[in-house]
C-alpha cells in the first residue's frame, strides 16, 4: 500500500518545541519547512482520539511555524489600511481582527490576526505564506514604516472546553484570564515569563492562543500539559476540528485564484472598506460585490462513510460544478464533510450533488457551515 | 497456510490457489485511525500490483495493492460497519479480500515475515 504523501527532501528546520514533541511520542513530519507533529503515538493518542479530547477537554496545540510580525511607525494605520480590507478606526486596542492580504487583482495571498498594541500593530500569519508575506508587505509599506519578524516568539494554542479553567490556574495577570471574552487579548504571566494572550483559536472551541519567547517555550507548555485537563494535539486532529468548524485552510480553501467575496469570508472586508475601496485588489472585490460572483464556497455534508478530498469533481447530474478544496471524515458527526468551491445555481443549503472519488459517485448536500457549531466565550 | 508480505506493507495467507489479503500492523500505524475501507466486490479480476481495495484513514485515502493475480471472491464484509478492525487486528480479523490464484510463481519475490520484520526495522 502507498500514502499519499511524500516527504521531499529539502532542508526542514526545527522548531523550539521539537524535543518537548518527539519525548512526548509526536510522530513528526514536514509541514511548512518544519518538523512538526501530525499526532502524538501514546496512549490516548492518535488523530481521533486527539479530536475528541479537544472537542470535550483541552488540547495544547504548537503553532510556532506560524510568522509573528510587529508594524509600527509613522503613518502605520494609512499605510496597513492600503494593504488589507480592515478598517481600524473600529479596531479597538488588544482584541484581534480576522483580515487578508490580497494582492493587486484580489486574489488572497493569505488570512491572519491583526492586533491593535500601544505602539502599533501584530500581526499572525500563516507559516508557509510568512516568507512571501513579509516580501509584499515590506514593498507596499513606506520606508517610515518598520516591519519586525518575532523570530524569537513561539505560539501555542489551548482548545477546548476546559481550556480556560486549565489556564486560569497557571495565568496571573493584572486582570483574571475570565476578563477575556472571545477576540480579546491581553498580556499575562505563565510560569513567570510574560506572554500575550488572546481568546482566539482555530478549532471552533473556546480557547487561547498563547505568544511567548521560545527560550520559555518549553516551561510554559510543560505548566499547561501539567494540567490533567490538558493534553498535546498534532496537526492531523487541528485540521479535523478546524474543517468542522468551517474555517478556511490557506493553501487549500484560499489562494490567489479566489477572493473574501467567493470565499464567502466577506467579514473580513469590515463595511467602511466594502464602498470606499483603497486597499490594493479593491477593483476586484468591489466589483464582485456588486456583480456577484460564478462560484463561492459552501459545505459538503458527504452520505455514508467514505471521504472525498482535495481535488474531488462536484456533479449534478452530468455537469460539473465545483471543486472540493477541504474533505475528510467528520469524527463528531460521524460522516464525512467538505469545502469546495461550487456554481451559484448550485451553492443554496440543500442542494443535492454528487462527488467524483475514483470513478465512484459519492451523494452529497450543500449545508451551512459551521458543521458543528462553535462554542466561543462571547 | 504461508503468509507473505509486501514492501507496500500487505500481507497475503496463500493456502493453496486461495489467498486472503490484509495491511500489516505497521500500515496501519502508520495510516492512523480507520474510517472507511472501500472492498473490491466478488468477482473482481485482479492483477499484481492493482489497488483494488482503499484504506480511507482520517489522514489520507491509501491504495492496498494486490500481492498477486487473480480473482476476488469475497471481500470482509465485517469493516463495512467496523472499519477500526483494520486498526485493531489487522493482521486477523481485519482482513481485507479473498482471492483465487492465478499464478501462484507470482509469490516468489514476496517476503517471509522475518524479512519483513527487518525491512520494517530499517524504515
Amino acid at each position: 500500500m502507498s500514502e499519499a504523501e511524500d516527504n521531499e527532501e529539502i532542508e526542514v528546520l526545527t522548531l523550539p518545541l521539537d524535543q518537548w514533541h518527539r519525548a512526548r511520542g509526536g510522530r513528526m513530519v514536514e509541514f511548512a519547512g518544519y518538523w512538526m507533529p501530525v499526532q502524538y503515538n501514546v496512549e490516548g493518542g492518535g488523530i481521533l482520539a486527539e479530536h475528541e479530547w479537544t472537542r470535550t477537554s483541552a488540547g495544547l496545540f504548537d503553532v510556532s511555524h506560524m510568522g509573528q510580525l510587529f508594524i509600527s511607525g509613522e503613518g502605520v494605520e494609512a499605510a496597513l489600511e492600503a494593504v488589507l480590507p480592515i478598517d481600524l478606526g473600529t479596531l479597538k486596542p488588544f482584541g484581534p481582527r480576522y483580515s487578508m492580504l490580497l494582492d493587486e487583482h484580489g486574489g488572497i495571498l493569505d488570512d491572519l490576526m491583526v492586533t491593535r498594541w500601544n505602539s502599533g500593530f501584530y500581526l499572525v500569519v500563516n507559516g508557509a505564506t510568512k516568507w512571501d508575506d513579509m516580501g509584499h508587505l515590506r514593498e507596499h509599506l513606506p520606508d517610515e514604516v518598520t516591519m519586525t519578524y518575532m523570530e524569537d516568539n513561539a505560539l501555542l494554542a489551548l482548545q477546548g472546553p476546559q481550556a480556560a479553567a486549565a489556564l486560569e490556574r497557571v495565568t496571573t495577570g493584572e486582570w483574571p484570564l475570565s476578563a477575556l471574552k472571545f477576540m480579546k487579548g491581553g498580556q499575562f504571566k505563565i510560569a513567570g515569563v510574560e506572554v500575550w494572550i488572546s481568546r482566539s483559536g482555530y478549532t471552533g472551541e473556546d480557547g487561547f492562543e498563547i505568544a511567548l519567547p521560545a527560550e520559555s517555550a518549553e516551561a510554559i507548555a510543560d505548566a499547561i500539559c501539567a494540567q490533567p485537563e490538558v493534553q498535546p494535539i498534532g496537526l492531523g486532529a487541528r485540521d479535523s476540528l478546524r474543517l468542522e468548524a468551517g474555517l478556511p485552510l490557506y493553501g487549500h480553501d484560499l489562494s490567489p485564484e479566489h477572493s473574501p467575496v467567493d470565499a464567502d469570508l466577506l467579514f473580513a472586508v469590515n463595511k467602511r472598506r466594502r464602498t470606499e475601496g483603497g486597499f490594493l485588489g479593491a477593483d476586484r472585490v468591489l466589483r464582485e460585490l456588486a456583480e456577484g460572483t460564478p462560484q463561492k464556497r459552501v459545505g459538503l455534508a458527504l452520505e455514508g462513510r467514505q471521504a472525498a478530498r482535495e481535488g474531488a469533481e462536484v456533479y449534478s447530474g452530468d455537469q460539473k460544478v465545483g471543486v472540493l478544496t477541504s474533505g475528510g471524515f467528520s469524527p463528531t458527526l460521524g460522516h464525512p464533510i467538505a469545502m469546495a468551491y461550487v456554481d451559484m445555481a448550485h451553492a443554496a443549503p440543500g442542494t443535492a450533488l454528487e462527488i467524483d472519488v475514483r470513478g465512484k459517485r459519492l451523494a452529497a448536500r450543500v449545508v451551512p457551515m459551521p458543521f458543528v457549531p462553535h462554542r466561543y466565550y462571547r | 497456510m504461508t503468509r507473505y508480505f509486501t514492501q507496500d506493507h500487505e500481507w497475503i495467507d496463500v493456502d493453496g490457489a486461495h489467498a486472503t489479503v490484509g495491511i500489516t500492523d505497521y500500515a496501519q500505524g502508520q495510516l492512523g485511525d480507520i474510517t472507511f475501507v472501500d472492498l473490491p466486490a466478488a468477482g473482481t479480476a485482479v492483477k499484481k500490483g492493482d489497488a483494488p481495495c482503499v484504506v480511507d484513514s482520517v489522514k489520507a485515502a491509501s491504495d492496498v495493492y494486490s500481492p498477486a493475480s487473480g480473482e476476488v471472491t469475497e471481500a470482509n464484509g465485517a469493516l463495512d460497519g467496523e472499519p477500526e478492525l483494520v486498526n485493531t487486528d489487522p493482521e486477523g480479523a481485519g482482513w481485507l479480500f479473498k482471492l483465487t490464484l492465478s499464478d501462484a510463481g507470482e509469490l516468489d519475490g514476496l517476503m517471509d515475515k522475518a524479512a519483513y520484520d527487518e525491512f520494517v526495522a530499517g524504515l
